[in-house]
């Protein structure tokens, strides 16, 4: 059955695909402009010749790139702070969602009550600079790691996937004389997949795109991770160390950029789905 | 006492229980309620040396440093404000417009594809996306400046460097980056509308554009006002990260926030009572605004944050 479509019902179709299409080429554009440059020639980028496509394709801003020791080390503790940050984001995250889970245990409320008040107020850049500090632990991939370690979100987020699992399950273990740890990380955990991995995604991401923390904590250029060394050089106009080469200032840049992107977005598509369910259960569920 | 001593019952029966829960609770202890108490540094004149207990308290002295005698704390209160009204004004309307266009696609494929595509900025880093607007922008080789030139013959703009354009960069690029991210939680609402209220509205006549008023926008509330709620309550820091990336002493003007003020005397400066008091005249307005959002949705709809 067919009903016949109004006019105006048309028209708005038709104008809603044209939106759209521009909305996907407004998104798509500078990304593909960045990649587009950083295989052009310079002086055509400089002097404004490339505007979507390649022009005389070479990859020489690439292998300039791959001569600076200073971004694979940035490289290097990226990959590192992502890594440890993800294993212990998610290890303390369950291990206090789990009995945060359980509805009998006393003093659940309090704790929940605390961690929620944090979202809604906090201490502040400086106040939490100063206890890293206090702590020791400027200048340490621990000043990277533990100060955003437990988001709250993500813990409420969590629980909520918890509280759903049957208690039987557990039960069983139990009985078998498993202690909450070992049933926490045989039984509740491996059944936790699809929440882990959406958080363990999130966390990821967050902690590669990060800079700020990077930026106040660590002074030694040794330690800086990838984001705070492309701050340096794109932003700053800083020049990276033994640079004598202007030639290809520019399509380095573009180059630099589409190294620190492109592991998101290889793995974006794969893992979108994920990612989608997460922002779901995270915003519906406070 | 009674309930002391249950408590302690209980902390023995299910200690495993406890213990696993304690690097959380150190987590929460150290690194978000000892920098809550470490506020009361903006009420004394702190010296890492001396420490909180042997600092000397000197009242509301930073407080009135800074409303009186700091130049541009006016300037700073009006582009924090200015800066979060207009991101407001427009990233809040924009992604319910966009999901109601999305949901209104007709091919489903197509829907998806767009909505893909729409999410992707959402996973650039800030600095990546503020690499992009400084190369972008460079008023000698930005590729904004080539086309301004070749296309419409207008003489290259210094976008960075001009106070005038920084508001319209900061919102524009916010846009750019959040706007398809934004819509997932409304294509959630969306979805849980029971498709049986079209049906029963086509058969009524109503219009297409009556089904998007009637339905689905009335579906979208109640996300609307938690996300609504949600937003004041970050309201005073919005993107101070890409506002810290982005500006310069020649956008200052209008591009300096309370949050990159704070970063400058406090981290920069090492002045931290003074940084620290500022900090929390913004963090008290936050606190005041999302509770008064709160206490106001609440009275008035069925929805509220808590």
């Amino acid at each position: 059955m067919k009903i016949k479509q109004s006019l105006a019902s048309r028209l708005f179709d038709a104008f809603n695909v044209v939106v759209m299409l521009l909305l996907a080429a407004v998104m798509l554009y500078p990304m593909l402009y960045v990649f587009s440059a950083s295989i052009s020639d310079n002086a055509l980028v400089a002097s404004g010749q490339v505007l979507l496509w390649p022009r005389r394709i070479t990859w020489i801003a690439y292998e300039q790139l791959v001569a600076r020791s200073e971004l694979w080390t940035s490289y290097w503790n990226t990959i590192r702070y992502t890594a440890v940050f993800v294993v212990l984001t998610l290890l303390a995250t369950a291990a206090m969602a789990y009995p945060l889970s359980k509805r009998w245990l006393p003093g659940r409320r309090t704790i929940l009550l605390l961690a929620a008040f944090t979202l809604l107020f906090s201490g502040g850049i400086i106040p939490t600079f100063l206890v890293v500090q206090k702590l020791g632990l400027l200048d340490s991939i621990w000043a990277i790691v533990l100060p955003p370690l437990i988001s709250t979100w993500y813990l409420f987020i969590m629980r909520t996937f918890f509280e759903a699992m049957p208690e039987e399950l557990e039960d069983a273990a139990r009985i078998d004389g498993c202690g909450p740890l070992q049933v926490l990380l045989r039984i509740v955990m491996p059944l936790s997949m699809p929440v882990m991995v959406t958080i363990g995604l999130f966390s990821a991401v967050n902690q590669w795109n990060s800079f700020f923390d990077a930026l106040i904590y660590l002074n030694d250029r040794g330690r800086y991770p990838l984001q705070l060394m492309l701050r340096n050089i794109l932003i700053a106009g800083e020049t990276v160390q033994g640079e004598g080469d202007l030639s290809h200032l520019e399509t380095t840049k573009y180059a630099m950029i589409m190294l620190a992107t492109v592991p998101i977005l290889c793995v974006y598509p794969f893992t979108q789905k994920y990612f989608v369910q997460g922002a779901m259960i995270g915003g519906i569920k406070g | 006492m009674a309930r002391g001593s249950r408590l302690l019952a209980a902390l023995s029966k299910h200690r495993a229980l406890y213990l696993l829960m304690l690097p959380g609770v150190l987590y929460y202890i150290i690194f978000k309620y000892v920098p809550m108490y470490g506020i009361v540094i903006a009420f004394q004149d702190f010296s890492i040396g001396r420490g909180i207990l042997g600092s000397e308290w000197v009242g509301f002295k930073h407080f009135v440093d800074f409303f009186y005698y700091t130049p541009d704390a006016w300037k700073l209160i009006r582009n924090t404000i200015l800066l979060n009204v207009y991101d407001l004004i427009f990233h809040f309307p924009l992604p319910i417009l966009l999901a109601v266009l999305f949901h209104e696609l007709r091919s489903a494929r197509f829907r998806r594809i767009v909505q893909s595509i729409s999410y992707m900025p959402h996973f650039l880093s800030t600095v990546v996306i503020a690499g992009i607007l400084v190369t972008f922008l460079s008023p000698t080789t930005g590729i904004v400046n080539a086309l301004l030139v070749q296309l419409l013959g207008l003489e290259p703009i210094a976008f960075l460097g001009m106070p005038e354009w920084f508001r319209t960069v900061y919102v524009g690029s916010e846009i750019w980056q959040k706007l398809g991210w934004g819509t997932i939680l409304y294509m959630a609402a969306i979805a849980g509308i029971d498709p049986a209220l079209y049906e029963a509205a086509k058969i009524d006549g109503a219009s297409r554009f009556q089904q998007i008023r009637h339905i689905t926008l009335r579906g979208m509330v109640p996300i609307m006002i938690v996300l609504f709620v949600l937003t004041l309550g970050n309201f005073m820091d919005a993107s101070f990260q890409k506002i810290l990336l982005l500006y310069n002493s020649m956008n200052y003007e209008t591009s300096d926030v309370i949050n990159t003020f704070v970063y400058r005397r406090g981290i920069l400066d090492a002045d931290f009572s003074f940084a620290t008091a500022v900090g929390l005249f913004q963090s008290a307005i936050g606190f005041v605004l999302v509770v008064a959002a709160n206490r106001f949705v609440r009275k008035h709809s069925d929805t509220s944050l808590w």
